[in-house]
């Protein structure tokens, strides 16, 4: 029996004050108590009735269970994320921005957003378990027990690029804090140092968390993500534009308020792209004075510079400062193309991609190594003559 | 509800930075005296500005994974934290006396109680003779050994050599080692010279910095020719001018630390329950509120 003694003395006591939750309605009246799902009605129910008609519509009692005993946290964005998750109805959602849908759903091809589902349905997909994805993760959210389809969910992470693999080829975790180390390193066991970078690694999953174990593994894998999703969908993200951020750094990092705009939609350029970081870049100029650079589709609002922009804005305001000259240099026009090659390959981070003997990309190392010994002087630097001073 | 929220620097470059910050906040959590705790960092994420957004909590407790109060504790945390009402003077402090303030976040309407940085409590003298402990191996360390207590220097934050002096006054007021010393990297007395300001033939070198890296790593161990170069690695203890040096890497890597963390919030009106007997038993810990000591459980850095 999947409806419990203590589910029918909680919501008898709570009759009183009227239940509705999930299409599912429960109320005390002169008549005795009324009970309503989609699918039925009962009134006039005496305590020996209600405990029949509640059995009949268990799905509603064991969804309410979950839902207010279990998950709890009215109006808190863990609560959101997880009614997300199984594709419920989300009670607070009042943007409208992106109809029933999770703004979580990460590349621009994706699927349509998917309607939200009734309680019927979600039992059903419950039991096939209902996918998500968050960035690089899919989430997974199923029942803990699938023949008894009791209230019970669990959840399960993966990297998404991992969605077909056998569980047994991934080293799997119960315990949230797993997520710290693999967020730490890209594949090629490099530093991490933006969290929303597009470098998750591959090769793990965690099976049968709970609601909050999640939540918390979220919370390591992309920090704050949830709330500032949250926040967007209630309408009351708060965006600190790039003017407001730079100008209250102090120390160090007191110049950066004197990056020239066009070296700040640069930089946008540089790191707020899709391909450098899964976060959708909210943040303008100024209010009403937008950045000329798309700010991404990345499924995770960004409400102001991060600290590695704002420790590379440093760099660039001081370089900025500097002032521009003519140079003479020698090469040939195979040569020039070359340099841009290079730098094309570096910024698309394509160097280790270039095979050993294709020399005919400019950037192989081969060609990069001949350019130098070519145009170098003893110093190690390019022969160039300043013409302006 | 309350939360924990541990506000440390982190680093853009360097993934072992924030390690003791995790660790820390993972014993505490081990003792459930917090119904939410976080780390927060200046350089990685969460970063400062997002972390009370995270927490469901309306009683939220910062304390600053820092030694000394400067620059971090008194501007940089408050501000990122949107702590509005924020004014230093709030603190009372003469420079290590801080212990908190409570104040809202104005982008969360949560209550704040923003304490004083770990560095300064009075638990982090435990702390650092703890640290003598583990380094040596020998829980009663003390007779016949010398301790220098190391920091930075005051070109960068004088709060920071105060910090310094305080533990060094506290631990010598013990009357447990038999020469108690302060020295700084960029000042004097320097920790280059420390067998010159050392009689005892054995002395335990504790650099009070929240975690390893560069001067903890490099700088140090080099300085006081423990090593040619540090990539060697380095023995505890070393031998130098006759004297046996024994030392410790950072003291925020303690496991200890995490009681001071405890006693920071309990100081602020958090609810900790028994957690820092628990903390206590789950570390091992040496200089327990009786005073009898227990065998440390962790070896020596640097090799
Ligand atoms: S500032 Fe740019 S790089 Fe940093 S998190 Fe936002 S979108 Fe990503």
């Amino acid at each position: 029996m999947t409806v419990t003694a203590d589910d029918i003395e909680t919501l008898a006591e709570r009759a009183a004050s009227g239940i509705a939750f999930d299409g599912f309605r429960v109320a005390e009246t002169d008549d005795g108590y009324a009970l309503e799902t989609p699918e039925n009605e009962w009134t006039g129910l005496e305590d020996a009735d209600l405990e029949r008609a509640l059995e009949a519509c268990e799905e509603y009692v064991t969804n309410w269970r979950y839902w207010q005993e279990t998950v709890g946290g009215a109006g808190t964005a863990r609560r959101a994320f997880l009614r997300w998750c199984e594709r419920a109805p989300l009670e607070d959602d009042r943007t409208g921005a992106s109809p029933g849908g999770p703004v979580g759903s990460g590349d621009s091809n994706s699927p349509a957003p998917e309607e939200p589902l009734a309680v019927a349905d979600r039992y059903d997909a419950l039991g096939e378990g209902i996918d998500r994805r968050w960035g690089q993760l899919a989430i997974t959210t199923r029942f803990l027990d699938v023949d008894d389809r009791d209230y019970e969910r669990v959840y399960d992470i993966w990297h998404v690029d991992d969605a077909d693999a056998d569980l047994a080829a991934l080293e799997v975790h119960d315990d949230p804090r797993a997520a710290r180390e693999i967020a730490t390193y890209d594949p090629d066991g490099r530093y991490r140092p933006l969290k929303t970078a597009p470098t998750l690694a591959t090769g793990w999953a965690f099976t049968g968390l709970t609601g909050d174990e999640l939540v918390e593994t979220i919370g390591f894998f992309y920090p704050a993500t949830i709330a500032n999703w949250h926040r967007e969908r209630r309408g009351n993200l708060d965006v600190d534009h790039w003017l407001e951020t730079a100008q209250r750094q102090t120390g160090i990092y007191d110049v950066v308020d004197e990056l020239p705009r066009e070296a700040v939609a640069w930089m946008a350029e540089a790191c707020c792209v899709d391909s450098q970081c899964l976060r959708r870049r909210e943040w303008e100029y100024d209010e009403g004075d937008d950045i000329d650079v798309d700010g991404g589709d990345g499924p995770f609002p960004c409400r102001e510079p991060c600290s590695l922009v704002i420790a590379a804005a440093r760099t660039w305001a001081i370089l900025e400062s500097e002032d521009e000259h003519a140079y003479r240099l020698e090469l040939t026009t195979s040569e020039l193309n070359q340099l841009e090659e290079l730098i094309d390959a570096v910024a698309e981070g394509r160097t280790d991609e270039i095979r050993e003997a294709d020399v005919t990309d400019g950037a192989n190392r081969y060609r990069a190594r001949y350019l130098r010994a070519k145009r170098f002087d003893e110093n190690g630097a390019l022969e160039a003559t300043k013409l302006d001073d | 509800m309350q939360a924990l929220v541990v506000a440390a620097h982190g680093s853009h470059l360097n993934p072992d930075a924030s390690d003791p910050t995790y660790a820390h906040a993972d014993t505490v959590r081990e003792t459930g005296a917090f119904d939410e705790v976080r780390e927060a960092f200046w350089k990685e994420e969460p970063h400062f500005r997002e972390v009370i957004r995270t927490v469901e909590s309306d009683e939220v407790f910062v304390v600053p994974l820092f030694i000394s109060e400067g620059y971090f504790t008194e501007q940089v945390i408050p501000r990122e934290l949107r702590l509005e009402q924020w004014d230093p003077d709030k603190w009372e402090s003469d420079g290590t006396s801080a212990s908190q303030v409570t104040l809202e976040a104005t982008d969360a309407g949560k209550t704040i109680h923003y304490c004083g940085p770990v560095g300064t409590h009075d638990a982090m003298t435990d702390v650092i003779v703890q640290r003598a402990e583990t380094a040596t191996e020998k829980p009663g360390v003390g007779e016949g050994f010398g301790l220098a207590v190391v920091g930075h220097g005051t070109d960068r934050n004088e709060n920071s050599a105060k910090a310094i002096e305080y533990h060094t006054e506290r631990i010598r007021e013990r009357d447990r080692f038999d020469e108690v010393k302060a020295l700084f990297m960029d000042e004097e007395p320097e920790v280059d010279d420390v067998t010159e300001y050392f009689e005892s033939e054995d002395v335990v070198v504790v650099p009070l910095f929240v975690a390893d890296g560069y001067h903890t790593q490099e700088d140090i161990p080099e300085d006081m020719a423990l090593t040619e170069d540090y990539r060697l690695g380095w023995d505890v203890p070393a031998e130098v001018d006759g004297h046996r040096i024994w030392y410790t890497g950072a003291v925020g890597t303690e496991d200890l630390m995490a009681d001071v963390l405890l006693e920071r919030a309990a100081d602020a009106g958090a609810d900790i329950g028994d957690a820092r007997e628990t903390v206590r038993k789950l570390v091992g810990s040496a200089t327990g509120a009786d005073g009898e000591p227990s065998a440390g459980t962790e070896t020596g850095m640097g090799d």
